[in-house]
């Protein structure tokens, strides 16, 4: 395909296929490359924290201690949330947004390709750093990943201060990387592509970049007193010196909250993307949609202190929070309807992306209504700080975001690679991680309603059998991710050639282009497609 | 180019509100105090200084539970004289911590109090009270540390009985990283 994007455009500048060897990744500024940079990057930073998990899980198969000290487990927990999170979930929506925001909306590159390249780059230097706090005395940071004060300061291991500037320099990664999306968006769209005609990923990307420009500095903020507490004796969040540690969890839920709808939003956009191809039929209520998005992003500022129910807030702040909670399920619901209302008397078919997109509606939608539970003041006093909040959140992650990112990454690997993916290992994948993830996290339902505390390597005999079950679930969907490699190496080194348009009812920009995508795409504006005008 | 110029003024803008949110986020730490002052949440105790006794209202009893928590590793003996105090609204009550230093080192400790029900707060009126300045204790040596209070004629009917608990920090090793950079500075 290079070439003859090369003899189209021949004598034109910047039109030549990649560069050899190793200075291609180091240099590059093509979106597809940095795209293709952070996907890998992610899918390393998910096996590493989710071999972590698995040592989690391995401990608790039985009650008493068996393999690791408390210690190790607890830097365990914290570098699992750390590491999925910001090295996983994150940077693979923004490999998916690189590679596709450009290329559905008609760009030529990002709007900021150098940017690109350093926001990129900065990433493994940071996970480097934190990684590498496991190798030092005292350990790797062992606070959780919520890192509360004074557990991060006053009684932190002395790696903290790698921990600082790791998060420090992730944060910086994320903000370049916004404002890359935020920019491509807004001024590179194809003429005639207007707001409300952009495809439903660009729309959840761009609001999850506005929070990400809002609340990524704040997290700074808080690290940097963290930093500025524990070497240069301030007291922000020591009471002894007239400081607070419950000002420590509200700055860092301020952050905090607006970062999981982060880590969703663009979720909820692949999965927009996916169930109209697979069902044949357009996106039910476009509109509502990008309103739903809004709504649920600026909801997410007004919520943080439903983490902190059991602080000791009063009886109006509980009410205020809990009741400006449940109202972020108005919006959710009117997304998960209209997924359904898709879905509804469509030609459907069921394709791998098609499968976890959904089981991405349905379990998402489980993790959501526990949720509701947690959302509700007087019953979260018994459900704080146990597996239940565990189970919810693993259920809004797992088979929520991470089962987005891989729906799309199946959906969109034709595109990148050019093959067509084996389905009968898609499948397999599939139903391996679908049984994989219940067996999980459904347990941990009952054992934390049943009083089980988070964060802990030991444990009550009562809780043993459930225990036992969540680790085999865990080890099934763990060892399944292996399949989901597999996949993507044989995806990428051969099979059935791919269409242009790769699945039959795929709409949309990204599907004019040839399959594999050529190293540049819409050098010149494209014109918009018949079904998007 | 007229996409560059626009790429441009949209990073500055950005860039711009990023800075801002940074310092959005230290301007949460004056904030959140002025809140709780405001709102009289978090058991903070904001009314200090000498009043104007007025007499006190013989109608209504209150009981003030007094309470003394060591911070982790705070050696010190410590505790109320009378741990359990009837008073009236508006009635000006003496009492006093003890203190006892058992280590054979010299020690500086600061209280910090907290008021519950955290509504009471605004109503505790603290005269005179230890957790005003840092204790500095020799080897050994014990002290009695008084504390003067008023609780405000307009505590709320509903409140009966409150607790005011302190909580004893170590601060000695801040303090004499203060005390030996005040000395460098004065040789």
């Amino acid at each position: 395909m290079n070439t003859l994007d090369t003899t189209l455009h021949a004598g034109e500048h910047g039109h030549h296929g990649p560069a050899k060897g190793i200075g291609r990744w180091l240099f590059t500024t093509n979106h597809k490359d940095i795209g293709t940079l952070y996907l890998w990057f992610s899918l390393l930073m998910f096996f590493t924290g989710g071999c972590m998990a698995l040592m989690i899980r391995a401990e608790l198969f039985q009650p008493g201690l068996q393999l690791v000290e408390p210690g190790f487990f607890n830097q365990m927990t914290t570098m699992h949330g750390l590491i999925m999170v910001f090295g996983a979930v994150m940077p693979a929506f923004v490999g998916l947004a690189n590679w596709m925001v450009p290329m559905m909306i008609g760009a030529p590159d990002m709007a900021l390709p150098r940017m690109n390249n350093w926001s990129f780059w900065i990433l493994p230097f940071a996970f480097a750093m934190m990684i590498s706090t496991l190798f030092m005395d005292g350990g790797a940071p062992n606070f959780g990943w919520t890192f509360y004060a004074p557990l991060s300061t006053t009684y932190a291991p002395p790696s903290v201060t790698y921990f600082i500037f790791a998060i420090h320099m992730m944060g910086i990664s994320s903000i370049m990387g916004a404002i890359n999306i935020i920019a491509t968006i807004l001024n590179l769209r194809v003429p005639g592509m207007t707001m409300m005609k952009l495809p439903l990923f660009c729309w959840t990307w761009l609001i999850t970049a506005f929070l990400l420009i809002a609340v990524m500095p704040v997290l700074a903020g808080v690290v940097t007193m963290m930093l500025m507490d524990i070497h240069f004796g301030t007291s922000f969040f020591n009471a002894a010196g007239g400081g607070d540690p419950v000002l420590f969890q509200h700055v860092f839920w301020f952050f905090g909250h607006p970062e999981v709808y982060i880590m969703i939003l663009p979720a909820f956009g692949i999965i927009s993307q996916i169930i109209p191809t697979f069902a044949r039929k357009r996106l039910f209520g476009y509109a509502s949609m990008v309103y739903a998005t809004a709504s649920i992003a600026i909801l997410s500022f007004l919520v943080w202190a439903h983490h902190m129910f059991t602080v000791g807030i009063p009886l109006a702040g509980e009410l205020f929070f809990m009741f400006a909670t449940m109202l972020i399920a108005v919006p959710t619901g009117v997304k998960v309807f209209n997924w359904v209302a898709t879905m509804f008397r469509g030609s459907m078919t069921f394709e791998t992306p098609m499968l976890f997109a959904l089981a991405f509606v349905v379990l998402f939608t489980i993790g959501g209504f526990s949720g509701l539970m947690l959302a509700i003041a007087p019953v979260d006093f018994q459900y704080h700080d146990t597996y239940f909040v565990v189970a919810h959140f693993h259920y809004v992650l797992v088979p929520g975001a991470v089962f987005a990112i891989m729906a799309g990454a199946y959906y969109w690997l034709p595109k990148w690679t050019g093959h067509m993916l084996d389905e009968r290992m898609g499948k397999l994948h599939f139903w391996l991680s679908f049984i994989g993830v219940n067996i999980t996290f459904f347990p941990m339902h009952f054992i934390g309603l049943a009083g089980m505390p988070r964060r802990i390597p030991d444990y009550a005999l009562q809780f043993a059998d459930f225990n036992m079950v969540a680790s085999i679930g865990a080890f099934i969907f763990g060892l399944s991710q292996l399949v989901f490699l597999w996949n993507v190496i044989a995806c990428v080194r051969g099979g059935e050639k791919a269409a242009a348009r790769s699945w039959e009812g795929a709409e949309g920009l990204e599907w004019e282009v040839p399959s594999p995508a050529p190293y540049h795409t819409f050098a010149t504006p494209p014109k918009l497609p018949e079904s998007q005008r | 180019m007229n996409v560059q110029a626009d790429n441009r003024r949209l990073v500055r803008r950005l860039v711009f509100s990023c800075v801002l949110m940074f310092g959005f986020g230290f301007a949460l730490v004056p904030l959140y105090d002025v809140f709780c002052e405001v709102t009289g949440l978090n058991g903070k105790i904001t009314n200090t200084g000498p009043v104007a006794v007025e007499g006190p209202d013989l109608s209504r009893q209150v009981r003030v539970r007094l309470l003394a928590v060591h911070n982790e590793g705070m050696p010190w003996e410590f505790g109320p004289v009378d741990g359990l105090i009837e008073t009236h609204p508006g009635e000006m009550k003496q009492t006093a911590f003890h203190a006892t230093n058992p280590t054979g080192r010299r020690m500086v400790a600061q209280a910090i109090p907290s008021v519950a029900p955290a509504e009471a707060a605004e109503y505790l009126h603290k005269v005179n009270c230890f957790c005003f300045e840092q204790q500095t204790l020799l080897a050994g040596e014990s002290v009695q540390m008084p504390l003067l209070f008023v609780i405000d004629k307009k505590l709320p009917e509903h409140i009966r009985s409150l607790t005011l608990s302190y909580t004893l920090f170590d601060i000695s090793p801040e303090v004499s990283v203060a005390e030996s950079s005040e000395k460098e500075q004065s040789l």
